[in-house]
């Protein structure tokens, strides 16, 4: 199973086992990464699931799809390598993916 | 305190399960209220999804989200239920056996047999924007909603988004601002393609300012700001002189009131008996999203069945001496009668 690692605003690092398929949001839920809320379960409608994509990782991962950018408007301090993680889907690829999670998500 | 409404029921929240909650009552000669603090009833349907399909409803095959909330209105019309929109349910009193006093932050004073709690995932609030400091400022000289537009006459005003929010209050506020600047995150804007030509046009004419960035810090005292720092896209720092910041990053869902009522909440859920969906609080009935037992699933359909069940408790406090007897809408005339269709 690929790995992926959250690192969460204070430094914290938790490095967890993602199915092919899920999305980075759900590996997050499963695993009780709580900086990412997911208020909509994945629905692409509530922006509390904002990650940022390492550097390294982030032409691996790509750009946010155009209602993704949209969405991206509600969340706060989103730089160009950051996501909403319900939208980027696991996949071999992503094995080792780095990911840094904000100190807030709205709520 | 103002006169109290009376109703049979007050239905908390207008989501679409407090509206189908409606609709059962409603055949069992019971009349209600509703209150939401959105100004729109379809709770998350209407809010966060109004386009997108959903596939799950009984019998019908495909509906959107704003779709599903005006087929509710259309059913539940004939029971002619009153909405209180634009307001936050804030204390249930009890006051009788079983009586409810309810309260809004409006000041609104309702008096029911029973009262359903269909509050879903809690109360929508805008999101804060996570700017050190800002505290001090709210609703003093950053708001998150305009009440009153005189309150912005010739001020400097900062208005922060792209949606329609943020663009209807830059069209709205414009013409009385002293000056008005418009900051969005990226120069590409979500809202309504009519109102984005408005506001270039504007802004083409000198007439306001429009800024891409974030912003990173605020100067006042006392809760009067004076300046906000924006950060460039190109992570250069300005200061822009404002008097008011409008931030608008949409809703989020806060449980809110719902945690002073009085329920011992489980993950901020409120347990339910299965078979009446009444709350450990006698004529208090919880149903949708808000409430949780052995097997909850978190869908609208599970909603609508306990809005059937929860109706039949209800009849038992708002009709005491009359009996209940079961009835199919397809067969019962006298049910038809209160449809409005025989
Ligand atoms: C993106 C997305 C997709 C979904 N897709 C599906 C699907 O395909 N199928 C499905 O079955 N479900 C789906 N759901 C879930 C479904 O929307 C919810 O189960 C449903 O909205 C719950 O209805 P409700 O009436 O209980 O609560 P809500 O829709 O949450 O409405 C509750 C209302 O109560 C109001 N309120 C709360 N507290 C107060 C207060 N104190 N005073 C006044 N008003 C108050 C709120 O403002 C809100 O409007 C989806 C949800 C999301 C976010
Ligand atoms: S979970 Fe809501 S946008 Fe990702």
């Amino acid at each position: 199973m690929p790995k992926i690692t959250f690192i969460e605003h204070d430094g914290a690092e938790h490095t967890v086992d993602a199915e092919i398929g899920a999305t980075v949001m759900e590996a997050a839920l499963r695993n009780g990464i709580s900086s990412i809320v997911a208020e909509c379960g994945g629905g692409c409608t509530c922006a509390t699931c904002l990650v940022h994509v390492d550097d390294a990782w982030s032409p691996a991962v790509g750009p946010p799809s155009a209602e993704e950018e949209e969405m991206l408007d509600s969340a706060f301090e989103v730089k160009p390598t950051s996501r909403l993680s319900c939208q980027i889907k696991v996949t071999e690829a992503l094995d080792g993916l780095i990911v840094r999670t904000p100190s807030y998500q709205g709520r | 305190m103002s006169e109290p409404i009376k109703t049979d029921v007050l239905i908390i929240g207008a989501g679409p399960v407090g509206l189908f909650a409606v609709f059962e009552l409603g055949l069992l000669d019971i009349k209600t209220h509703l209150v939401d603090i959105l100004d729109k009833v379809g709770g998350q349907c209407a809010e966060l999804y109004p386009e997108k399909p959903i596939y799950d409803i009984p019998a019908i095959p495909l509906i959107t989200g704003q779709g599903l909330s005006e087929a509710l209105m259309q059913q539940i019309k004939p029971f002619n239920p009153t909405f209180h929109l634009g307001e936050m349910v804030t204390t249930i009193e009890n006051i009788g056996d079983p009586l409810f006093r309810i309260t809004t932050d409006r000041g609104k004073v309702f008096e029911a047999k029973a009262v359903v709690i269909a509050a879903g995932g809690g109360s929508f609030q805008p999101k804060r924007p996570p700017i050190n400091g800002i505290e001090p400022y709210e609703n003093k000289s950053v708001f998150y909603a305009v009440r009153k537009m005189e309150t912005f006459r010739d001020k400097n005003l900062l208005i922060v988004g792209g949606g329609d929010s943020a663009l209807d209050w830059t069209l709205n506020l414009q013409p009385i601002a002293k000056r008005l600047t418009l900051l969005h995150r990226r120069d590409d804007f979500r809202g309504a393609p009519d109102s984005v030509n408005k506001m270039r046009a504007l802004v083409a004419a000198g007439a306001m300012d429009l800024r891409i960035g974030q912003v990173t810090e605020l100067e006042g005292a006392d809760g009067q700001l004076t300046a906000a720092t924006i950060k460039g896209a190109d992570g250069a720092m300005t200061r822009v002189e404002t008097d008011a910041m409008l931030p608008f990053f949409g809703l989020t869902m806060k449980l809110g009131p719902v945690a002073d009522w009085g329920f011992e909440l489980k993950d901020e859920l409120i347990p339910v008996d299965v078979s009446t969906f009444e709350t450990s609080r006698p004529g208090l009935f919880a149903i949708g999203d808000i409430n949780t037992y052995p097997g909850k699933l978190k869908l609208i359909l599970s909603g609508f069945h306990e809005a059937a069940l929860m109706a039949q408790k209800a009849h038992h406090y708002v009709h005491p001496s009359k009996r209940l007897v079961f009835q199919y809408t397809t067969s019962s005339t006298s049910l038809q009668k209160k449809l409005g269709v025989s």
